[in-house]
């Protein structure tokens, strides 16, 4: 437990009779970006979930920050809530609110700092990740797709959060877009001493960002590790995802 | 969890200042600066800047343990608050993890963030308001006039070439707007005639007038009542319906795609609607006079012991044909505004899901508000003609 920030063991998760995980085991340690790999279905978004307590698994445990998720208290999980940041995939942006008050909601919810020192923060935490300072004043509807996933960057990061959860953080923008995107990542991680957990398809972030991760098929994490590691595994499912044309060009390419 | 018990925030000035201001002022903090604890510094602070200038400030921090951005951005501001104020400021004791918060947060931080917006600024900001709401006004005018005409060339296009009227959609919107409101028409026009009766019975008794709650009942429903009534439930019910199924197919982009199609929208989705509710309107009128009379006949008959036979004599000779058909008359007018309106608005949903409840309620209370006062308009023009 020393070093482990989040450790997920013997997790068993079924929708009726499908069964989606069947026994993960996977930890994740302080400090690194953590990536969950798979194919589609294979649940990764589903683990995600039951990291931060939207989903319920049916067997097994979850520990997040040291707290057991099964059994976690109501003031603990509130507790647990304010440490971690989520950027979902679609954004999630509160739709009513400008991207400002979305960034503020939760400072302005939870702690009892002046509003100006809050409108500080968030303008900081806005141009921090990449965001013009008009944008600021504008609702979701009118930002871009690679706008909506900064503002909810931001969002998540409001507070600070020990623990960022990333769902598909680079999905839907340009290649220039989501090696920017990556690189902010890595930043944040750096100046903040962030925890990063993402779940991706975009090899190019596993390739350059990604510490360690694991990769999930048959209901179960086929392998875990850091990228040379993994790589060295024979099992098919990882040999079809990496030796793929697009896994290919990369390996050519090197690091 | 592992972290240390967290200790709170705190400043204090050590040597009080002498007049001169020779001697440095030190401030020294401590604790955590995060952002659970930090509302007393922050009120400190900001007392603190506002009374103090040009004296030189050492600040020391040595004893500040965890920093985050929220305990950065605080300090980041105080720092230049005191600039501002001429004084001279040496920050002792920073641990290199401090400096690098420092300067990440110094990177995005921009000095105009930092100003409050002028009094001038704040007091000009109503007028402003006043006058981008005036401008949009004119502008949602003006596309809506181009929007009408869009509609009116669209609509001489059907004329001359009936075969482009898409026939079985106007019968699906007739059925969806007219024959589906007459339970909700018909109930309403028979409370209607009921409260006009029971309005008027209690007056004309008075009088021993009684016979005339005939006439009143007739004209008013016919020429005022039943039109108005009629309309302002299907501007409910039926402008609001297309509002959202036109903003919902806007969504989804369905218009866009039938753009491409090269299906005009107009001809498909507009041309049908306004066309089935300009046919279903009057008809739904006629049905409301008659409801509405029959509602006054009963209460007549109940309340002030009037027959049927007596009412309906009384009837035939107070309610000329020709108010009936005003009645009716102003139907397709009604029923255009519905309509166009509830088109309109449609078109105007953004991508956001919560637009479409926007543009719904704008939709009826625009269509309502032209109902009344084209109704009123109608008014004052039967009333000059002396129909």
């Amino acid at each position: 437990m020393s070093n482990a920030i989040i450790t997920v063991s013997d997790v068993v998760t079924r929708f009726g009779t499908n069964v989606v995980h069947d026994g993960i085991n996977l930890s994740i340690r302080w400090g690194e970006i953590y990536g969950l790999l798979g194919g589609s279905g294979s649940g990764k978004s589903t683990l995600l979930k039951e990291m931060i307590m939207l989903l319920r698994p049916q067997a097994g445990d979850v520990r997040v920050l040291g707290q057991d998720l099964l059994t976690i208290g109501r003031d603990h999980a509130a507790d647990l809530r304010h440490k971690w940041g989520v950027l979902f995939q679609a954004g999630a942006l509160y739709s009513s609110l400008t991207v400002e008050e979305n960034v503020a909601i939760k400072l302005r919810e939870y702690t009892d700092l002046p509003v100006t020192l809050i409108r500080d923060i968030v303008r900081m935490k806005i141009s921090m990740v990449g965001l013009p300072e008009q944008a600021a004043a504008l609702y979701p509807a009118e930002l871009s797709g690679g706008m909506v996933k900064r503002a909810a960057l931001a969002r998540a990061l409001a507070m600070d959060p020990k623990l960022l959860f990333l769902d598909e953080p680079t999905s839907g923008l340009d290649p220039i877009g989501a090696e920017a995107f990556d690189n902010l990542i890595l930043e944040l991680r750096e100046i903040l001493g962030l925890t990063v957990v993402m779940v991706t398809h975009d090899l190019d972030s596993i390739w350059t960002i990604v510490d360690r991760f694991a990769v999930l098929g048959e209901q179960k994490v086929i392998a875990e590790g850091t990228l040379t590691e993994v790589l060295n595994n024979p099992h098919p499912i990882i040999r079809q995802f990496f030796g793929g044309s697009r896994g290919r060009i990369r390996r050519r390419d090197g690091k | 969890m592992e972290s240390t018990p967290s200790h709170k925030a705190q400043i204090q000035q050590l040597r009080n200042q002498a007049a001169d201001g020779a001697v440095p002022v030190q401030l020294q903090s401590s604790g955590d600066w995060t952002i659970t604890g930090l509302k007393d510094v922050a009120e400190y602070l900001k007392k603190f800047a506002g009374t103090i200038h040009d004296v030189s400030i050492q600040w020391d921090v040595s004893d500040v343990g965890q920093v985050d951005s929220a305990g950065m951005m605080l300090f980041i501001r105080s720092y230049d608050a005191l600039k501002a104020n001429n004084c001279s400021i040496e920050v002792a004791g920073a641990t290199s993890e401090h400096e690098k918060m420092y300067h990440l947060l110094r990177r995005y931080t921009h000095k105009s963030s930092l100003a409050r917006p002028a009094f001038s600024s704040r007091f000009l900001n109503p007028l402003q308001t006043i006058g981008k709401k005036f401008v949009a006004f004119i502008v949602d005018f003006m596309e809506f006039l181009s929007f009408i005409g869009e509609n009116f060339i669209n609509l001489l296009y059907a004329i001359v070439n009936p075969r482009s009227i898409r026939f079985g959609a106007i019968v699906k919107n007739i059925e969806e707007a007219g024959v589906r409101a007459m339970p909700i028409v018909a109930l309403t026009s028979f409370l209607i005639g009921v409260v006009i009766a029971y309005q008027g019975a209690v007056q004309l008794e008075k009088f021993g007038a009684n016979i005339f709650i005939v006439d009143m009942i007739a004209l008013s429903v016919s020429r005022e009542l039943a039109p108005l009534i009629t309309a302002i439930v299907v501007a409910g019910r039926t402008g609001s319906s297309y509002t959202a199924q036109l903003g919902v197919m806007k969504i989804t982009e369905e218009i866009d795609a039938m753009r491409t199609m090269g299906f005009d929208p107009h001809r498909f989705l507009v041309l049908p609607r306004i066309m089935a509710l300009m046919i279903a309107l009057p008809l739904m009128i006629f049905f409301a006079d008659i409801i509405g009379i029959g509602a006054g006949m009963l209460i007549s008959h109940t309340h002030l012991h009037l027959s049927y036979a007596e009412f309906i004599h009384r009837l035939q000779k107070v309610l000329a044909v020709k108010h009936v058909w005003i009645g009716i008359f102003k139907g397709p007018f009604f029923a255009w505004l519905i309509a166009a309106v509830g088109c309109y608005r449609g078109f105007q949903v953004s991508k956001n899901t919560e637009s479409i409840g926007r543009y719904t309620t704008i939709s009826v209370v625009n269509a309502i508000f032209l109902v009344i006062a084209c109704d009123a308009l109608f008014s004052v023009i039967f009333t000059e003609l002396g129909i």
